[in-house]
């Protein structure tokens, strides 16, 4: 039992890595053992990372494991480093994958080939970002999770999806490229290609060779901030995005957080570098950008998976203006809010389908696709066998309206306790010489676009809830409204825990922070 | 040595970015070829030109007269992650002209 301990950090890896693999030896035609092995492996991946946030949530903030491939000895081993930041990351990518998979598990797996194994390979490479400690193996676990998401962008076929698709592959073809001109820059100046070795070395770095670093650093950084979406290189994300098929696009709601992710890990790293702000300026005035031009899209965009798309924007450019100030409360509260953020999105997603059904059939990308595959047979079948939930409407909308007030951040939900604390954090980090103009800047576009957010979903909503020839009520299944209940249920589960969640957070922080000073 | 290595990452890399930015898709996985050979190329720079030297040790000789063996592993994966790449991208590029009827990256002429 103790060995399997030790091995904790690896299993997040391993274990969607073996069920990918056990998941392409298996013929499509046996569709119901293909999608049992991928929740069987979805709920262990759930275990191991409870497991590790439990683990992880006993020591204090800055408790690290850094767990050596192979048992090398330490310059030479590549590692995997898990903290708290990584089991938060980890178990949300849990959570999601189980609320997908399982709305998957009502008609989409059938939607096309490979389904299941994509899916997989996807949570590993996620997971292994989440992970990694080593600059080059965030790179081959970013492609594993971008080859996935090629795959699954383009699940279910169709022209919308093939376009979208040829886009997102060739603008992260092209943002790739970049990353590995950084990760060379950085190993040529530096020697190592170990995060927490970098960091070690990084003051020692001479004046000489500070603007190769830091050429190399920024290109790291647009890398990352094209797949987090900011405004001049995040064109692509809502159109992929809407045109993805929805339990796809909502475990997508995370892959943007994992850009979000690595420039906190690399802002942390830099803490050790000297050069006081190293490019944040850019997040700052690029996050505030991309609030402004998301908050636009929102209100400008009539079919609701678009407008969820652009509600990625405004929740990325948040997070990104967030991650400038480099101050522990405010990261505390930042990752509260990408939590919920991310929840809501996925949610949004689902729904977004789901209240496309009732509509008029031939604005449905759905029956396009339905009838590429010639699955209408099977829809029939599953229309006898479906259990239609009484007063479905009122479920679903009741459903939008928590969505709409957790995306908007109204009280009494955890959307508004996430953006409030946000808003306390960047006013309160300014001890000295009083609230910059920035900072009030912030606040009021945080403030704006949360009212932008709920006038569109408002607008959607009575369009959708309030229109008397809505035509037929849609017919939604338990796994498939199940999902959304978890996703509301964790969210509402983080309202109620905000105490013990924000002390978690804030020493996660604190822990953070420390490492990098120490 | 150095300026034979740096023009041919230079003309590599503009081309690729040149040809990426065209309508057409063919032309755009080209051009994502060459920024792909421009970036091995660069990568495999980062540990220092040297000829003649061998990338794995043997004990008893001058550290300073080998090539840095961790390049080389990096540039090996770059090109296979990078293969791997453009042959899916080169599918869907297929799937878009066979389902649109044109080649044009936005999947219609303007």
């Amino acid at each position: 039992m103790t060995a399997i301990v030790d091995h904790l950090v690896i299993l997040p890896i391993v274990v969607p890595m073996l069920a990918g693999v056990i998941l392409t030896l298996i013929n499509e035609r046996h569709a119901a053992t293909k999608l049992a092995i991928n929740i069987s492996a979805t709920l262990l991946l759930l275990v191991v990372s409870l497991l590790l946030l439990w683990k992880f949530g006993t020591g204090d903030g800055s408790l690290t494991e850094v767990y050596r491939l192979g048992n090398w000895p330490v310059p030479v081993a590549i590692t995997l480093v898990g903290d708290r930041l990584s089991a938060v990351m980890v178990a949300l990518v849990s959570f999601l994958a189980l609320g997908c998979i399982s709305y998957a598990a009502a008609r989409w797996h059938r939607g096309g080939s490979h389904f299941n194994t994509l899916f997989q390979l996807l949570l590993m490479g996620l997971n292994g970002a989440f992970l990694t400690g080593d600059l080059f193996n965030l790179f081959v676990f970013f492609e594993v999770m971008l080859a996935a998401s090629y795959g699954l962008l383009l699940h279910g076929s169709g022209n919308a999806r093939v376009r979208a698709g040829l886009h997102y592959i060739a603008f992260n073809l092209a943002a790739s490229s970049l990353f590995l001109l950084g990760v060379s820059l950085v190993y040529a100046v530096t020697g190592t290609l170990n995060m927490a070795d970098i960091a070690a070395r990084l003051p020692t770095v001479p004046a000489e060779s500070r603007s190769l670093l830091e050429a190399g650093l920024a290109l790291l950084g647009i890398a990352f901030l094209g797949k987090a979406a900011m405004w001049p290189i995040g064109f692509w994300l809502p159109t992929a995005y809407a045109a993805a098929s929805p339990p796809a696009a909502a475990l997508f709601a995370i892959m943007s957080k994992v850009g979000v992710y690595v420039l906190l890990r690399l802002s942390v790293l830099l803490g050790a570098y000297g050069a006081e702000g190293f490019g944040h300026e850019w997040l700052l005035y690029g996050g505030m950008a991309t609030i402004v031009f998301g908050t636009v899209g929102f209100l400008s965009s009539q079919d609701l998976p678009r407008m969820v798309g652009f509600g990625v924007l405004v929740s990325s450019g948040t997070l990104l203006a967030m991650l400038s100030y480099g101050d522990p409360a405010v990261t505390a509260s930042a990752v509260y809010y990408l939590v919920i953020s991310t929840l809501t999105i996925a949610c949004l997603f689902l729904l977004s389908e789901l209240l496309e059904r009732g509509r008029a059939p031939e604005a449905d990308i759905l029956a396009v696709t339905l009838e590429a595959f010639g699955d209408e047979q099977e829809v029939e079948r599953e229309q006898e066998v479906g259990i239609t939930i009484p007063a479905t409407m009122a479920t679903l909308g009741i459903s939008f309206a928590l969505c709409a007030m957790l995306l908007a951040g109204m009280p009494p939900l955890s959307g508004f306790l996430a953006k409030f604390m946000m808003m306390a954090a960047v006013i309160g980090s300014d001890t000295g010489a009083g609230v910059g103009a920035s900072t009030w800047v912030l606040v009021a576009l945080l403030i704006v676009s949360g009212f932008a957010t709920m006038l569109g979903l408002l607008r959607t909503g009575i369009n959708r809830f309030w229109v008397p020839s809505a035509g037929e009520v849609p017919l939604v299944r338990v796994v498939e409204i199940g999902p959304i209940a978890l996703f509301l249920g964790l969210c509402v589960a983080l309202l109620v825990l905000a105490a013990p969640a924000m002390a978690y957070m804030e020493n996660m922080a604190e822990g953070l922070y420390a490492l990098s000073a120490g | 040595m150095e300026l034979v290595i740096s023009l041919s990452i230079g003309v590599l890399a503009g081309s690729g970015i040149w040809l990426l930015l065209r309508p057409r898709s063919f032309q755009v996985i080209i051009g994502l070829s060459l920024i792909s050979y421009a970036v091995n190329l660069f990568i495999f720079s980062t540990g220092r030109l040297k000829s003649d030297a061998a990338p794995i040790l043997e004990t008893g000789r001058d550290i300073a007269t080998y090539a840095d063996p961790v390049p080389q592993a990096l540039v090996l994966t770059a090109i296979v992650i990078g293969f791997a790449m453009t042959a899916l991208f080169l599918v869907v590029l297929l799937a878009s002209r066979g389902l649109t009827g044109t080649d044009h990256v936005d999947g219609r002429e303007r």
